[in-house]
């Protein structure tokens, strides 16, 4: 005789109409570290509770013991698909600080790398709303540019997914010849690329009918619960920082702020889409302006500030002066002025906002990241609520959630 | 269109002296108020016609361990997008009944931002519908962003590396 063996189930759990599912922390289908614990009843979710913190690395802390040229590696792990703009934004936030103001020829260097980033970040949302809806052509497609974007990075800072790329007061080197050959190849290649991308899914109706009027939000949800970015332009708020406080010289810029109506994920995914259009625009004429100029300016690729940048290697070696300024600034023998500051760039997906207290010693006393899919990830139940289970999915994909970013 | 000094003066009109320390670093109308009023100076900048600050940028704490019965700040960073202003605006409490008005109600991006707080700096938001922490382990017995935790373990002597900024003699407690 076999003895039976009875299973103790959790009091209330025969009753339940609902079935408990975890999507996450490592699900494919999450593209990073999320925990969603949904109620399901049959295929539609009852209410779905997010669980984040799984890759927290304590950035806020580290950075109260780090000089302010450290702290940039640490930003490279917020949006990882994007991390020059992270870069810089830091990078602008100390420049604020310290009051450094760089060369125009700078802020155009900076701008095509960020337009870059900003289109590297939005090919793979964009794609992988392909791939969630079932396209996975689109996705491997468009990849090869997303290489020579990283070539690009390569070819100006040496690395190609956390870029720490820059200083406080511009570059460590001059853009190089390839680098500029790079940034023409992709100008004249991409757009074809990028509209034959558009036309597989713009008007596929499969595709249009899995996003249309699936995980919208009206404009006052979302302002309320602090959207910002792609999202909340799709849900028809034309707030960009870029037009509201230009930074970086962006007021020298003509370009347009693309809205959507209804912020639901094909708002989402056409707004991603023509701030591509947009971005393209902005590298040419940047690109444009960069070749301008002419003589002793062509060659500015920093701002004269050496008591904060960090003087080039060859330099250190050969000059008595770069030796000496590398040398405080390595020893963290530079103090920073006593001041606060809030300063944001229009991140990939949102407002990246830097707040940094400083006391007057060589580390920040307090830094705090605004991270912009920290905010509006919260409204994800939400948006999910009544939604099918399948729907959710491409919600998730379509609000651009990095998980690097949402645990700092 | 709003400024710095018709934000201030509304203020001032509303709050009396209650509302203080009035600075503008870097161009950003910075203020304090009591604790017990937070709510409602964030109500009275949401809902005046002129004012209308309706977007929530940011919201964060800060530990100042020498501020004796001030110990804790909570900064609020608001935003004006129609006529595109902000402004930063501090309260202050005691680390021993770090209590202050959830401002949940008025704001849903609020929730995160303050459970974050709580979870770091063990601020209490009152009425806040679901205060746990969010990013680190519920088990955590402590708020790890306070300046009391050194960043790295003090009590190491095979690390003699002040000059980097880990040297124990630089620590602030």
């Amino acid at each position: 005789m076999v003895e039976q063996h009875h299973i103790t189930l959790p009091e209330g759990s025969i009753e339940k109409q609902t079935t408990t599912l975890n999507l996450g922390p490592t699900h494919p289908a999450t593209h990073g570290v999320f925990q969603n614990i949904v109620e399901l009843d049959g295929e539609r979710i009852v209410s779905a509770e997010q669980t984040v913190g799984y890759i927290h690395r304590a950035f806020e802390k580290l950075a109260e013991r780090r000089p302010l040229y450290q702290i940039t590696p640490l930003t490279d792990r917020l949006n990882y698909c994007s991390s020059p703009i992270n870069n810089m934004g830091w990078h602008m936030t100390c420049e604020k600080l310290l009051d450094v103001k760089t060369p125009k020829r700078v802020d155009y260097l900076r701008i095509i790398i960020m337009e870059l980033a900003r289109i590297s970040d939005h090919l793979i949302c964009n794609s992988i709303v392909g791939v969630d809806s079932g396209a996975f052509t689109g996705f491997l497609y468009v990849m090869q540019y997303r290489e020579l974007i990283y070539e690009i990075y390569e070819e100006v800072c040496g690395s190609r997914l956390t870029t720490n790329i820059g200083r406080i007061g511009g570059f460590e080197r001059n853009f190089t010849n390839t680098a500029f050959e790079k940034i023409e190849k992709f100008l004249n290649e991409f757009p074809k690329v990028w509209k034959e991308f558009e036309n597989l899914f713009l008007r596929n109706r499969i595709f249009m009918e899995r996003l249309q009027n699936t995980g919208g939000i009206s404009a006052e949800r979302a302002l309320n619960y602090g959207f910002t970015g792609p999202n909340l332009r799709a849900a028809g708020v034309d707030y960009d920082v870029r037009i509201h406080t230009p930074y970086c010289s962006y007021e020298d810029f003509d370009f347009s702020v693309p809205v959507g109506k209804t912020g639901d994920n094909y708002d989402r995914f056409l707004v991603r889409g023509e701030e591509v259009w947009q971005s393209i625009s902005i590298i040419d004429q940047a690109y444009k302006k960069v070749q301008a100029f002419k003589g002793a300016e062509a060659d500015v690729y920093h701002a004269d500030a050496p008591a904060y940048y960090l003087p080039e290697k060859k330099d250190v070696y050969t000059k008595m002066e770069a030796l000496i300024w590398h040398f405080k600034i390595v020893m963290g023998e530079t103090d920073i002025p006593k001041g606060e500051v809030y300063h944001s760039v229009e991140g990939a997906n949102g407002e990246l906002g830097f707040y940094l207290i400083s006391d007057g010693g060589r580390t920040p006393y307090r830094l705090h990241f605004r991270r912009p899919c920290f905010i509006y990830y919260q409204a994800y139940s939400e948006l999910t609520q009544g939604a099918m289970l399948s729907d959710a999915i491409i919600t998730m994909s379509s609000l651009n959630l990095i998980a690097g970013e949402l645990d700092a | 269109m709003v400024n710095n000094e018709i934000i201030k003066q509304k203020l001032s009109e509303k709050f009396g002296d209650a509302v203080s320390n009035f600075e503008e670093p870097y161009g950003l109308l910075t203020f304090e108020a009591p604790k017990e009023l937070n709510l409602k100076v964030l109500q009275f900048l949401y809902d005046d016609a002129e004012l209308k600050f309706r977007f929530m940028t940011d919201l964060c704490a800060v530990h100042y361990p020498d501020n004796k019965g001030k110990e804790l700040a909570v900064v609020y960073h608001l935003h004006n997008l129609e006529d595109n202003i902000r402004l930063r605006f501090k309260i202050f409490t005691s680390i021993e009944t770090p209590d202050i008005f959830t401002a949940t109600q008025l704001f849903s991006a609020a929730n995160w931002m303050e459970r974050e707080t709580y979870d770091f700096f063990g601020v209490n938001f009152i009425g806040h519908p679901n205060l746990k922490r969010v990013l680190n382990v519920d088990e955590m017995t402590y708020f790890p962003l306070r300046k009391e935790f050194p960043l790295e373990d003090q009590t190491r002597i095979d690390k003699d590396d002040e000059m980097f900024g880990r040297g124990g003699s630089i620590a602030y407690n």
